[in-house]
């Protein structure tokens, strides 16, 4: 184990599993016909249903259950064709039911499994343990009176998923390639924004240290950690702190904790005796969740590419290397946009171009891959310029330049530029007698027998003829003029 | 009399405008002026010139000839069924200014079908008594008085409003919901006709959740004819209730009146129960005696595990209680105390906004959840409850109805059977296990007893087989000529 705290009486290991809640792409709310649009005004989007008015009852949506399936199916987990909803009881202001249905006793996933890269390279497997969908809460805004709590319920009601891991996790990194992986996944599935900023993906943390060997000991469960630096640093934090606990001679209490990332510590929200006792139970409004397999199979099918597979088929479909493919395909739409400039081409020069040139002129200009100054097309044409001989590798580069700037096509800007590539071996020819002439005591020593001046012929013929000339035409021509 | 008529009577008096629509609503506004002071069956009186209006367009409908199911007909709708712009309180403190925005599903249903409301019925607080005397609006009374005694006595509940006026003249015909027997009980305390559909017939949407497994709206009304008319109004497929069934409504009315010769009526063993009252028992037996006379089968049957009934339900149905009424909680509607904490808030609004009987339930469903006891209380509850169901199912491959009393005795005297409310929960013995099973169930008032208060016997069928039930009812109704009427009645002493 590369991870360990070493303390007073010997070196401790981490246990870590994660409760993610990611939010649900739907249209509208798990049961209800309400819009999910995030940022709209409080309270316009609730209907008498998330308000929990009475008599109102739920009516399950859809695509939230194809949705749910379909991340089931991206973390290769089994998918349960009868699962149920259960009331879990408890009371807040942004509880308008008193409860929240979600699913307690059978989940529509079980088992599966998520493989995660850490940073030497190695690989690991993250077993999840289950997902199961629930509706989220509303809101308690406390800035706008000085005495009164105001209850936003444009959020409830919303479809959350919870994807709940094994304790598998023993590193912090670990953790953070996990849930980079899981976010890359649900994205790739399009069944979840992964956006934690704006609280769609959340993290429970649940935390427990051991010596090597042991069982496992008391765990503390951080809540809602809202980014993956903080779940990482909310995990050393917190193992530190259990691990002093032990070590003197103390007992870790299991707890609902909070992390304060400006103070770097956790601290206790909830202790075991305040724990809600949340009374599940059967939601007797709805009936057991039954689909079919069917279904489930016409789900499978239409499932995008996910990232582990494209990475594969970009390996051996593009002959690139594993590391490569890995950073292509760490976004979709920068595997989307590479496989358009690669299809057809030569993939190895393609991911030179991409990963190289055009994230620096990403990163430079501030813009994302959806807003590229140079578009796939381009880029593609501009290798088809390389390939076909138009222009060489070096004006390729001022080629590009230009059109990060003037988002021209690249031929256009050949053309205006006049950078096509000299293939006429006359004016190549007449470069080199140039040269020559200019150069003749290098010629000297050439022929005596410093061949390393080659690269500095073929440097002044390049010059000479603007960069424009073609090199393996320079290459040869000079090779039999200098040795004649 | 035109508040003494049966639904169908009225429909035909309409048809032949022999008398309108507004004729009609009028007598039946009048009677509740005179009435309602005393009964106190409706918490809600709708204004005089919303109900004429009402009935002025289905007058206006039957000169087109252009009539509905229920057109021109004036009912009651219990105060459980929220109605849009119409105050609607479940006779609680709590809903006391609550006006929904919305009209369930049932009543809609009502409204299409051309039915006239005249207002919304008392009922037990959130449906939870077998006696009306919850309500947060005050006790029903029931038009019935024993024999040379005026002690005021109990209507049964929770449906107690919606009894008292079918049975007064106060409203042709009324709805109703039951959970474990809140429309049998007190149809058959007052003397009238009242059918709980089986479970997912009739839409749930829209009606004030008491135990949601177990709630079902049905008809309360005069013959059984009339409950097969009204139930075919109220019935039918909704998508906004996701255990409302998607079978057919079938013409309910027209299985009055068909031959039940060769039906085999089954008569379990275990309802016979110790202690059951003579009179009872007698006229348990004389309602068998007419069903042979009109040529059925009667044969004994065993439903094992009727003993357990009450008790599982009174873990179930409190269970799901006391999650359904946590949103009464005085943030969004109804009536709110302020305090100075969360916790404050609900612990005040919740206190003051329920009645005794609702808080029990609500602490007993509570308890029987908590972490700990949910396995041998509510779990329990519902592997027994599966148990019950399948006495039914294993019944009626023997027989095609079941038949049996309704209650355990006629109406008690308000103040009775109220230190105990185990003794209270007893009423429901006939009609809980009915409600477990999902299966409908339906009870016509064969005669009065020696006191001379109505008595009824309930027969239960498969499930979605109310036709075979109403045509069971509609020969017990034929053979028992039930035409007695209580003494408060719209048309004593005009």
């Amino acid at each position: 184990m590369s991870y360990v705290i070493e303390g007073k009486t010997g070196s401790w290991e981490i246990v870590v599993g994660l409760e993610v809640h990611a939010q649900v792409v739907s249209k509208s709310k798990l049961f209800s016909g309400a819009s999910t649009t995030f940022g709209a005004e409080p309270n316009s989007q609730v209907s008498l249903v998330d308000a929990a008015f009475p008599g109102m009852l739920p009516v399950i949506n859809k695509e939230c259950v194809a949705q749910a399936v379909r991340t089931g199916l991206g973390l290769n987990a089994r998918i349960n064709l009868e699962s149920r909803f259960d009331r879990k009881n408890y009371f807040y202001a942004d509880l308008p039911q008193g409860y929240q249905i979600s699913q307690f006793a059978h989940p529509i996933v079980g088992e599966g499994t998520i493989e995660i890269e850490l940073s030497n390279g190695e690989t690991r497997k993250i077993g999840i343990t289950r997902l199961h969908m629930e509706q989220d809460a509303g809101k308690l805004i406390h800035d706008q009176d000085p005495t009164k709590s105001m209850v936003d319920l444009n959020r409830a009601g919303v479809a959350l998923m919870e994807i709940v891991s094994e304790p598998d996790i023993r590193e912090p990194e670990e953790a953070g390639a996990y849930l980079r992986k899981l976010r890359q996944i649900l994205r790739y599935l399009g069944t979840c924004d992964g956006n934690m900023e704006e609280g769609s993906m959340r993290a429970d943390v649940n935390v427990s240290v051991r010596k090597a060997g042991e069982p496992f000991r008391t765990r503390c469960e951080i809540k809602n950690v809202n980014s993956i630096r903080f779940v990482m640093q909310a995990i050393e934090v917190e193992a530190a702190r259990q691990v002093e606990i032990w070590e003197n001679g103390g007992e870790v209490d299991q707890e609902t904790r909070l992390f304060d990332a400006a103070r770097g510590e956790t601290r206790t929200m909830r202790s075991k005796e305040d724990a809600h006792d949340y009374r599940y139970f059967p939601d007797p409004d709805l009936l057991p969740l039954v689909i079919e397999q069917e279904w489930v199979d016409a789900l499978k099918a239409a499932l995008p590419e996910l990232p582990d597979a494209k990475r594969a088929r970009f390996q051996s479909e593009y002959g690139i290397p594993f590391y490569d493919a890995g950073v292509l395909v760490a976004e979709q739409a920068v595997a989307d946009f590479y496989e358009t400039v690669a299809k057809g081409r030569d993939g190895k020069l393609a991911v030179s171009w991409v990963t190289g040139d055009l994230f620096a002129a990403l990163n430079r200009t501030g813009k994302t891959i959806e807003t590229s100054p140079v578009s796939a097309e381009a880029l593609g044409q501009m290798l088809d310029l390389i390939a076909d001989g138009t222009i060489n590798g070096k004006i390729a580069k001022e080629v590009f330049e230009d059109m990060v700037e003037t988002g021209e096509g690249p031929e256009a800007i050949v053309e205006k530029k006049g950078l096509r590539q000299v293939t006429d071996t006359g004016v190549i020819d007449a470069a080199i007698e140039s040269v020559m002439t200019k150069h003749a005591d290098k010629v000297a020593e050439y022929r005596s027998g410093k061949d390393k001046l080659f690269g500095f012929f073929v440097g002044q013929v390049m010059k000479e003829t603007k960069g424009k000339a073609n090199p393996a035409l320079v290459n040869g021509a000079l090779k039999s003029r200098l040795d004649a | 009399m035109l508040t003494g008529l049966t639904l169908t009577e009225a429909r035909a008096g309409l048809e032949a405008r022999k008398f309108s629509a507004r004729e009609l609503a009028q007598a039946h506004l009048d009677a509740i002026g005179r009435l309602n002071k005393q009964l106190n069956a409706y918490i809600t009186v709708l204004p005089e010139q919303d109900v004429l209006a009402a009935a002025d367009a289905a007058d206006a409908r039957y000169t087109k000839g252009e009539a509905r199911l229920m057109d021109g007909l004036p009912v009651g709708v219990k105060d459980l069924f929220c109605t849009k712009g119409v105050k609607t309180t479940a006779a609680s403190k709590m809903l006391a200014n609550f006006v929904p925005p919305y009209e369930s599903s049932v009543t809609a249903r009502l409204l299409d079908a051309g039915s006239v409301f005249l207002g919304k019925t008392n009922l037990d607080e959130f449906a939870m008594g077998s006696a009306n005397i919850t309500s947060a609006f005050g006790s029903v009374l029931n038009p019935w008085k024993r024999q040379g005694d005026d002690a005021a006595l109990v209507p049964g509940g929770s449906s107690g409003g919606s009894a008292a006026a079918v049975a007064a003249g106060l409203a042709l015909a009324a709805t109703g919901t039951d959970t474990g027997g809140s429309i049998r009980q007190p149809a058959a305390f007052c003397g009238i006709v009242g059918l709980k559909p089986t479970y997912g017939r009739c839409s749930r949407w829209g009606t004030i959740a008491f135990a949601s497994s177990l709630d079902q709206a049905g008809p309360m009304t005069r013959s059984v004819a009339d409950a097969g008319l009204m139930l075919e109004a109220m019935a039918g497929f909704d998508e906004k209730d996701s255990t409302s069934s998607n079978r057919p409504v079938p013409e309910f009315s027209k299985a009055v009146g068909k031959s039940v010769k060769g039906l085999r009526v089954g008569i379990p063993a275990e309802y016979r129960a110790p202690g059951m009252p003579e009179e009872i028992a007698k006229m348990w037996e004389q309602g068998i005696a007419w069903l042979r006379e009109a040529g059925c089968e009667v044969v004994d049957v065993s439903l094992p595990h009727t003993k357990y009934g009450l008790a599982t339900y009174y873990i179930i149905a409190p269970a799901e209680c006391s999650s359904n009424l946590a949103r009464y909680d005085g943030i969004r509607f109804g009536e709110r105390k302020d305090a100075a904490s969360l916790d404050g808030i609900y612990e005040r609004t919740r206190a003051e906004g329920f009645g005794p009987e609702v808080r029990n339930r609500i602490l007993m469903g509570t308890y029987v959840l908590s972490a700990g006891y949910y396995d041998a209380y509510y779990l329990k509850a519902q592997k027994v409850r599966t148990l019950i169901k399948r006495d039914f199912v294993q019944a009626f491959e023997q027989v095609d109805v079941l038949l049996t009393p309704t209650a355990p005795s006629a109406a008690f005297a308000q103040g009775e059977n109220m230190d105990d409310p185990v003794q209270m929960y007893l009423n429901d013995i006939f009609t809980v296990p009915a409600s477990m099973a999902g299966v409908p169930a339906l009870s016509v008032p064969v005669g009065l007893d020696s006191k001379g208060l109505p008595l009824g016997l309930q027969i239960i069928g498969r499930h979605f087989d109310e036709e075979t039930v109403l045509s069971v009812g509609g020969a017990l109704e034929a053979a028992a000529g039930f035409a007695h009427k209580p003494t408060l009645h719209a048309e004593a002493g005009v």
